[in-house]
């Protein structure tokens, strides 16, 4: 295990982070606070409780999941296409480091940054609403949890992208829409019955579910399924990504 | 312990890097190498020359594992590339042909993350050395971005010393380097050298191959043409001109002399004499006699050996 370079992977993105500040905490924690502002002052008002909590509350789990997963993507993405773009990839490719570790030096630093800004969201939804948490571990196991995941598809789309459309199509035009329709803004229970089976094919509905569940005791599907499909995802893109970097494809000619 | 100690023994006698059948075709289809067999003495300068893809970056950047073999095995210090791939990482430093660079990085972020990437645990009295050794120091709080095209590449040799390598790549490393500088990154291989390091370097200036080298490897068209000691080499294959200034001008060669091998310019003043080094022949003091016996009289004489570029220039033509 070279740990000294995993140790070197993880700073070097962290303080990327560093860098780019500004993008990286200032401008999800404004848009998080304008959704508060709309949603959850303004429109929440007027729109009556959902199991028995105030709009407002209900939909911070959803908005955390909002900013975490398509932070999560678009930071780790970025995080290993960049290399790619400027050819520094050279370096990390001719290291003795494992694919194992180059995925757990990005994706970790990717992940971190978006427990932080998970956190910091949090912080500042309790200036616009009050809210309790209930199972404050599980809370923080499933953020954790979805952040690492969801690092990891970025981290994938990083790899795979060839261009800086191909990076940004997935986080705008899969997973927004996908994090909108997944229960965000609204109970499930509150569809029509056919879009209710309909929904349960996108898999943010389980994220979000799993996560509210932790704040507020209810969930729209079962905890252990919330949970297991995390885990299947990321098992899905370790696969993945582990198959990548056996074949070199796209990062070795 | 003993096993510790047939291994190092047995390593003096191996090459550093052994490369054999090596091949390489790329997904467009190219072949880029063809079955390429090379071995690295330790502790040498070895010069890789060759024309604008004839496969040089290719070959160095399978070694270093940046690009997939289609076939063959590499060993460096006895360490298979691929299996041992740790081991064998560790002893190379690679400063690559393109300006590949973080240019938001500092000058001292980037070799520290270097250092760390390839698993070595922090020195800052080594870096601070290095960084000196490569009049970076002063420089290294900026940003990559504010700096010049040649203390770029000089970073990027930082960065491939940072983890004190036994084994350099450098692949033209004097590409866009002033002459000053130029003499003191020489002055600087020269050094590591003298520690031990092995070194292996492209370059499209023959000169330096010619003044650096201990062996030079010619590779054109993806095969190895050539593998030599420069001195061998200028020897074997080195062309001496012999050029006289006749004090007066003739109008044809005097019949005595051989017209095969001496030539006479247009305007009649200068008489070119071509021979070779490696045959031991009398032709210089057969020709001033020959002169001499036709009454001809010269006012100056100068010789001129033919430089690696022209024997690299013949070879690559001889193949085509
Ligand atoms: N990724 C790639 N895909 C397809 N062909 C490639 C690729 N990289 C290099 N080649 C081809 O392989 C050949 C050898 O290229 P290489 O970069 O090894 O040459 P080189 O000897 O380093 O040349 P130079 O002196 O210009 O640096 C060239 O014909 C090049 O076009
Ligand atoms: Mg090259």
């Amino acid at each position: 295990m070279n740990l000294h370079g995993v140790k070197a992977i993880y700073l070097f993105e962290l303080a990327r982070t560093w860098r780019t500040l500004m993008q990286s905490i200032a401008s999800p924690v404004l848009s998080t606070s304008l959704y508060f502002i709309v949603f959850g002052s303004a429109i929440g008002s007027r729109i009556v409780e959902i199991d028995g909590i105030s709009y407002g509350a209900f939909i911070i789990p959803g908005l955390i999941m909002l900013t975490i997963l398509t932070e999560s993507t678009s930071n780790a993405s970025f995080g290993i296409y960049m290399p790619k773009f400027t050819g520094t990839i050279y370096e990390i490719l001719s290291a003795p480091v494992s694919t194992l570790e180059i995925v757990v030096g990005y994706v970790g630093a990717a992940a971190t940054k978006s427990v932080i800004l998970g956190v910091i969201i949090l912080i500042t939804a309790r200036l616009f609403v009050d809210y309790s948490i209930e199972h404050p571990l599980w809370m923080f196991g499933f953020l954790v949890l979805t952040c690492l995941t969801f690092s990891l598809l970025g981290f994938l789309i990083g790899l795979w992208a060839n261009s800086f459309e191909q990076l940004q199509i997935i986080p705008m035009m899969v997973i927004a829409p996908l994090t909108f329709l997944g229960g965000t803004f609204y109970s499930i229970n509150m569809l029509p019955e056919l879009w209710q089976k309909v929904t349960l094919l996108n898999p943010v509905v389980y994220l979000v579910s799993g996560f509210r569940w932790s704040f507020y005791g209810n969930a729209d599907v079962h905890l252990g399924i919330s949970l297991g499909m995390i885990l299947l995802f990321m098992l899905i893109f370790i696969s993945i990504i582990t198959w990548i970097f056996k074949t070199g494809y796209k990062l070795k000619s | 312990m003993t096993q510790a100690m047939t291994l190092e023994q047995g390593a003096s006698v191996e090459p550093i890097i052994a490369v054999r059948s090596l091949n390489k075709t790329y997904q467009s289809g190219f072949c880029a190498l063809k079955s390429i067999d090379l071995e690295i003495k330790r502790g040498e300068i070895f010069a890789l020359l060759g024309p604008n893809g004839a496969g040089k970056t290719t070959l160095i950047s399978i070694i270093c594992g940046i690009v997939n073999a289609s076939g063959g095995e590499v060993t460096a210090d006895g360490l298979d590339i691929l299996r041992d791939y740790r081991e064998a990482r560790q002893r190379i430093g690679l400063v690559p042909q393109e300006l590949a660079v973080n240019i938001f990085e500092t000058v001292w972020a980037t070799v520290k993350f270097s250092r760390g990437l390839f698993g070595c645990a922090p020195d800052d009295n080594y870096l601070e050395q290095l960084l000196k050794n490569l009049s970076l120091w002063d420089k290294r709080d900026s940003t990559i971005m504010a700096l010049s095209g040649g203390m770029k590449r000089r970073v990027l040799i930082a960065k491939a010393l940072a983890h004190e390598p036994k084994i350099l790549f450098l692949d033209e490393p004097t590409a866009g380097v002033d002459v000053e500088l130029r003499r003191d990154m020489w002055a600087m291989i020269r050094k590591l050298r003298e520690d031990g390091v092995t070194i292996i370097l492209t370059t499209h200036y023959i000169e330096e191959a010619e003044d650096m080298a201990d062996r030079i490897g010619v590779i054109n068209k993806g095969e190895i043409v050539l593998v030599e000691e420069k001195h061998a080499l200028m020897k074997q294959l080195g062309r001496k001109t012999l050029t006289v200034q006749l004090a007066r001008p003739i109008a044809r060669l005097p019949t005595n002399v051989n017209s095969d091998a001496v030539s006479l310019t247009q305007d009649g003043r200068t008489l070119v004499y071509q021979y070779t080094t490696a045959a031991d022949d009398s032709g210089v003091s057969q020709l001033l006699g020959q002169l001499q016996e036709a009454g001809i009289e010269y006012s100056d004489l100068s010789t001129k050996q033919s430089s690696l570029e022209e024997i690299f220039v013949s070879l690559v033509e001889e193949k085509q």
